[in-house]
This record gives structure tokens, C-alpha cells and sequence, in this order.
């Protein structure tokens, strides 16, 4: 009797089951254990904050599945592959670190499943066989903004100093690229390693070209090592930064080493203090809300805001892809990558998205506004 | 490379130095006394500066439940071992030693985080936190593999590694910390500026060295653990626990470590796995002390500071390469001019 009981729900299991795969399925990963946690845990509740808002389309339900991958490229490759093979979804959205998201991006191609990546990807996409997009703003744009405004600062000497990764090279890349047309010179190119002890020994390096403005190319909390450094040496002029920065802790600990970097970052940031009719304001309090309600604290960062577009980007292309075919098919991936990658105009909270084949970013230039930390508060500077 | 610049760039070698001399001792001590490369020591130095901070920011720390957890565990096991031994007659003293003294401290901590206590106070808490984790990791992991050989001990010790770094993630949190600086006093030596902290750190490996020399040589315990040292079955036969001696050599490293964290935490962010780096290049400093000189250690540490320092004045992209290079031709001399002893057949 007992035995029969257990097969009867185990059917019923089987049943609901199969009745719950009509609802489009996304897998997301991101990583909330590892070195990339600290980011990988905003992304994390950035995706419930969208779910939050938005969790049906055209009277669809999403069911979202999430993974971690503790900051590993195979395991984010295993993920991929488990989400695809077993868990049949529509749609992947990840990750937290770049080079798990492009090994994911392999998985996707390779299955042909779209993916909504939420960290920058690199490269140039083969157009017939692109299955992936990447929402934020593309570093060599992130620098671009950021060295505009040095020039407009009457900025010309900039001295460098980032990590000694993957993110150390994007920002010292894109301030190279700008530099022969915007009339700066980067002088310097110090590295350093997220978990040292010092940077006096780089710091000396950077002073000695005698720069006008440091442009920092590090992220979050070991960001400050170099302001901090460079306040003791006694250092007067300029800082720079990107939006790897704007993280509570940051300001923490650089405390007033810090006081008066600029940064580029996306309009989420300070949506409060944003004109009106700014594209960005309304969807950014709403954002807000969703994110307070589904967590319990309010946001503080921009990473969160990253897996609320890539929601966007999807629900509207999930809209229009439904009215092709039903959901968990073959054709409805399909249909689902070619909606994505005709996206137009779309206003999320960091910027408006225009995807086209051949390209993994879709911003421009109004996804960034250059805000100065003030009195320990970010406060935007048109 | 100007002087001022090399002047510069020494003291703050020196001071990553002494830092990493503190945790090196530790390890040498805890290597000798117990055959245990204690590679999560790092994580220790790291754990008592997030600590700090948790105190600083007026939370109970996670630390309060990583030592509940371990005192329940290490108690219900020694209380087993006693008990299949046939010994009841000492269970109470060790339900004294490894429950009731651990919770007393987390009790301590506990009442004295309802009023906030002020900066040396919050120091003296972290690090008594700190103290048993080592002592109880030992009697729950190493213990019971007392006799296993060297290389068994290591791999053992780097799992423990791993779940340390686990736990830190789950109880600090993702973020790094920087706790208030314990001085801004800055002076000048011939014209190049010192900071309060720098000498700070100097004067604690000194005086921790100085005290640890002190207590080898003039206290009956610590020649009962160099006696251990040297020989773990001619110390038994003299009537000296092995155990016991452990356990003060992991309360000793653990007290170094502590530290050296609280040291370290004013001027670098610490995050849940900053330990490991900080362990690593320790022990590079222990390894050119070949493991078991002190004074060896610290100059080891020392070296491997300076070198770290210039190493990222001349080329910042190649610094930890050139650091870890340091360990090839050590480790050939080492080898080649030591005499191998068969530790293993002795016993």
C-alpha cells in the first residue's frame, strides 16, 4: 500500500512536472560563493527584484531556476550544460565574473540557446551563429565617458593603475584607445593583485611621471588601496574612476582618500537626483521598490540593475517571440534570439538598448553619467 | 631608482615583513611542536581582522559561532575518547577545558558587545575569539591523525584550508574590511616620512619574537615543547603530553596570528580569503628558515617583504612571480645542503 502511495506521488510529481515545463523556464547562474561573490551576490538579487516585478508574459508564467558557480569558468560551463540538458530552458542569464560568462556563452552557442549575459563579453560575435547579448556598458565606453571628462577637465598627464586581471586590462585598453583622438596621455600602466598588502612600490611609479589625474582601474572594496596610497604620498590632483567602483563598502574604506573620484556609471545610481525627463527615472524608482521588496534591503549597487535589464530585454523579446511559437520548444529559442537581437529602443534602468547580429553590446552613450563622491554620497554631475 | 625612493620602498617592505614574520613563527612553531604545516594560518590572521571589524561595526562577529560549533564537537569528541578509554574520572576536565572555557569567552564577548567597549577592549575580544579556534580545530582534525606522516598532515591541512574559506564567506560576508587605524601618529627619519602604524608593526614582531624567545628558554612549558619539538617520543617518555603541548603551540601561533591580523587590518582591506596570500608568502619566510629556526623565519619574512616591495616598484604585472621564484633556489640549497633525516622510520 505504502509502495503504491509512494509511485502515485511520485506520477503526481512526474505530472506537475511536465505541466510546469509550458511556463518559459530561465536558468540563471551567477556566483555566490568564490572571489566573484561580492558581485555575484547583487546580480543575484537583482534577478529577484525583476522577478518581483515582472514574473508573467502575456499571461505566461516564468519560472526561474538559479545555479551558483562559485566563481569557476567549468563550473558555470557545467551549469550551463545541466540547465539545457536537463532543466530544458529557454533562455540562460549570467554571470558574475568575465570569464565565466564566456565559457557560458560557448554553451549556449554550441546548444542554441539564447543568453542575456550580465558581464561585459569581449569580442565579435559570428552573426549567423550569434545566440548571446551582454547588457552592461562595454569597458572601452565605460573609459571613453570617463576620459571625456578629463578632457573637459583640462586634464592631460594620467597616470594608470589597475589590476593585474582581466578588468585592469579593459580599463587600461580603453583609456589607450582614447587616447590619440581626446588629446591625453596615459603615462603609467601599474598593476596590482586584489588580495595585496601594499601598493607604495606602484604608487611611487605613478608619481614620478608627475600625472595631472589617476585613473583607477580596480573594483569594489580593494579600489581604495590606490587612493589611499596615493593620499598618503600626499597626491593633490585629480582621480578617475569607473563604475566597478560605486559599492557601499568602497566608500567605507576609502573613506576620505576617496572623497572626489569621478566616475562614470549607469543612471541607476542616482536616480533620485536625475532630471525628470531623464529615460532612465521612472523604471529606476519602480526598480527600486521591487528590489526592496524582494530582499529586504534597498539597493546600493549597479550590478543588481544589470539583471533587472537583462530581464527586460527579455520579457519584451519574450512577448513578441510567443506570438511564433509556444515556449520550451526549438522554434521558440530561435524565435527568442532573433526578438533579442532586434531589440530597439528599449529604456531599461542603465541605458537604452538597441541590439542588432554582429555585436554583443547595444548601449551608447547616454547608458553613463559621470558621478562625483561627495561627502561619502554619489552625486551626479551633468 | 632614487635613495628616497629606496628608502621608501624598504620601510614599507620592512613592515609587510614583520607582518609576515609574525604569521612565519607561528607556523614554525606549530610545524615543530606538532609536525602540522598549519597552511589555513593566514586564514586565522584574516579571520581576527574581520573580527575587528564585526566588533567595530557593533555586530556579534561570526567568529562567536564558528567557536560554539567547534567546542561542542571537540568536547563530545574528547568526552568519547575518555569514555571508550575507560577514564571518566577526567571527563569533567575536559568538558572544563574545551566546552566551558570556549563559551565562557564567547559569554564574555557577548555581554560586553550590549555596551560599546572602546577600541583596546574590542582588540582584547577579537583575539580571545580567535585563540581556541586553532587549539579545537586541532583536537577535532589533526588529533586524531597525530601519528600520520608529514605528507598526510599537509593534505589534511590544506582541506581545512578550503572549509575555513567557506566558512569566512558565510560568516564576514563577500565584501573586504579596513578597520580604524590604531594610530595616525606619523614621524620622519632622515627625511623620509614613517607612518605610526609602520612602527607599530615593527615593534610588535619584535616584541612577540623577543617574548616567544623568553618563554622558550626560561618557562618549564616551553622547554617542554622544545622538548617536544626535538623528540616526540623521548618527550613522552619524560613524562611531557604531546597532546598538551600541541595545544599551547596551536594557543601560542594562534595569539601571533591574531596579531598580525589586527596589524594588518588598518592598512590593507582584508576580504573572507585574503589568508591564504598571507600565509603563503609566510611560509615562503618559514621555508627559508628551513622550517625550524625562528630567527630564520623572520629574516625569511622579512625578505620576502622587501623583495615584495621593490618586486612591485621595477615590475608590478611580475611581483608574486618573482616572489615565488625566491622558493626554487631555497628549496635546492635546502636540500642539497641539509642531511636527510628518515623522521618516519625513527618512530
Amino acid at each position: 500500500m505504502r509502495k503504491m502511495l509512494s509511485l502515485t506521488a511520485l506520477i503526481g510529481g512526474l505530472v506537475a512536472a511536465s505541466t510546469a515545463q509550458a511556463d518559459i523556464t530561465i536558468g540563471f547562474v551567477t556566483s555566490l560563493s568564490g572571489p566573484g561573490s561580492s558581485i555575484g551576490i547583487p546580480y543575484g538579487r537583482g534577478i529577484q527584484a525583476a522577478l518581483e516585478y515582472k514574473n508573467e508574459v502575456n499571461g505566461e508564467k516564468i519560472k526561474l531556476i538559479q545555479l551558483d558557480d562559485g566563481s569557476d569558468p567549468s563550473a558555470a560551463t557545467r551549469n550551463a550544460r545541466k540547465l539545457i540538458e536537463e532543466e530544458k530552458v529557454d533562455l540562460l542569464i549570467g554571470t558574475a565574473t568575465a570569464p565565466s560568462t564566456i565559457a557560458m556563452m560557448a554553451v549556449a552557442t554550441e546548444l542554441k540557446v539564447p543568453m542575456i549575459a550580465v558581464s561585459p563579453v569581449i569580442g565579435q560575435p559570428n552573426p549567423a551563429d550569434q545566440w548571446g547579448i551582454s547588457v552592461p556598458q562595454p569597458a572601452s565606453l565605460l573609459v571613453k565617458v570617463v576620459a571625456d571628462r578629463m578632457k573637459r577637465d583640462a586634464m592631460k598627464n594620467i597616470g594608470y593603475i589597475g589590476f593585474s586581471d582581466a578588468w585592469g586590462d579593459l580599463v587600461y585598453n580603453g583609456a589607450k584607445a582614447v587616447e590619440t583622438v581626446d588629446g591625453i596621455k596615459v603615462l603609467t600602466n601599474e598593476r596590482y593583485a586584489r588580495v595585496d598588502t601594499s601598493v607604495t612600490g606602484q604608487i611611487l611609479k605613478v608619481l614620478a611621471v608627475r600625472p595631472d589625474a589617476v585613473l583607477i582601474g580596480g573594483s569594489g572594496t580593494q579600489g581604495a588601496l590606490p587612493l589611499l596610497a596615493l593620499s598618503e604620498r600626499g597626491f593633490k590632483g585629480k582621480t578617475y574612476g569607473t563604475v566597478a567602483l560605486v559599492n557601499p563598502d568602497f566608500v567605507r574604506v576609502g573613506g576620505k582618500a576617496a572623497e572626489g573620484i569621478q566616475v562614470s556609471a549607469g543612471p541607476v545610481i542616482v536616480a533620485e537626483q536625475l532630471p525628470d525627463n531623464h529615460f532612465a527615472k521612472k523604471l529606476a524608482l519602480e526598480f527600486r521598490a521591487a528590489f526592496q521588496k524582494a530582499n529586504n534591503v534597498p539597493t546600493t549597487d549597479g550590478f543588481s540593475a544589470y539583471s533587472f535589464d537583462g530581464w527586460m530585454i527579455f520579457t519584451s523579446a519574450a512577448a513578441r517571440a510567443l506570438k511564433t511559437a509556444k515556449p520550451g520548444t526549438v522554434e521558440f529559442r530561435k524565435a527568442l534570439r532573433d526578438e533579442i537581437l532586434s531589440t530597439k529602443e528599449l529604456s531599461g534602468v542603465h541605458a537604452v538598448y538597441n541590439f542588432k547580429p554582429g555585436a554583443y553590446h547595444g548601449v551608447d552613450e547616454r547608458a553613463l553619467v559621470i558621478v562625483r563622491l561627495v561627502n561619502g554620497a554619489w552625486t551626479y554631475q551633468p | 631608482m632614487t635613495a628616497d625612493i629606496a628608502a621608501i620602498l624598504a620601510i614599507d617592505g620592512i613592515a609587510t615583513g614583520a607582518v609576515y614574520a609574525l604569521v612565519a613563527i607561528g607556523t614554525v612553531l606549530i610545524f615543530t611542536v606538532t609536525r602540522v604545516i598549519f597552511i589555513p594560518f593566514g586564514d586565522i590572521a584574516a579571520f581576527t581582522a574581520l573580527t575587528l571589524a564585526a566588533l567595530d561595526a557593533r555586530q556579534i562577529p561570526g567568529t562567536v559561532g564558528l567557536v560554539v560549533v567547534l567546542a561542542c564537537m571537540a568536547c563530545s569528541m574528547e568526552v568519547t575518547s575518555l569514555a571508550r578509554a575507560g577514564e571518566l574520572r577526567a571527563v569533567p576536565k575536559a568538558v572544563l577545558g574545551y566546552l566551558v572555557l570556549p563559551l565562557i569567552v564567547v559569554g564574555i564577548v557577548w555581554l560586553t558587545m550590549r555596551f560599546t567597549p572602546p577600541m583596546p577592549v574590542r582588540i582584547v575580544l577579537a583575539l580571545l575569539l580567535i585563540m581556541p579556534i586553532s587549539p579545537l580545530l586541532d583536537r577535532i582534525v589533526f588529533r586524531p591523525i597525530a601519528d600520520a606522516s608529514v605528507l598526510l598532515l599537509l593534505t589534511v591541512s590544506v582541506a581545512l584550508h578550503f572549509a575555513l574559506v567557506g566558512l569566512g564567506l558565510l560568516f564576514f560576508g563577500p565584501e573586504g574590511v579596513r578597520t580604524e587605524p590604531l594610530t595616525s601618529m606619523a614621524i620622519e627619519i632622515a627625511g623620509v616620512h614613517v607612518s605610526g602604524q609602520t612602527v607599530l608593526i615593527l615593534t610588535a614582531a619584535l616584541v612577540f619574537s623577543g617574548l616567544l624567545f623568553l618563554f622558550f628558554d626560561f618557562t618549564l612549558i616551553g622547554k617542554a615543547l622544545r622538548a617536544t619539538a626535538l623528540n616526540r617520543t623521548g618527550a613522552r617518555l619524560m613524562g611531557i603530553r604531546p597532546a598538551r603541548a600541541g595545544t599551547i603551540a596551536y594557543l601560542l601561533g594562534s595569539l601571533m596570528a591574531g596579531v598580525s591580523g589586527i596589524l594588518i587590518a588598518p592598512v590593507n582591506t582584508i576580504f573572507y580569503d585574503s589568508g591564504f596570500l598571507l600565509g603563503l608568502k609566510a611560509f615562503v619566510g618559514a621555508i627559508v628558515g628551513g622550517m625550524t629556526s625562528y630567527p630564520g623565519a623572520a629574516l625569511g619574512a622579512f625578505g620576502v617583504g622587501l623583495l615584495e616591495s621593490f618586486a612591485s616598484f621595477q615590475s608590478s604585472t611580475l611581483k608574486d612571480v618573482i616572489v615565488f621564484s625566491l622558493l626554487v633556489p631555497v628549496l635546492l640549497w635546502r636540500s642539497l645542503a641539509s642531511q636527510h633525516s628518515e623522521e618516519e622510520v625513527e618512530e
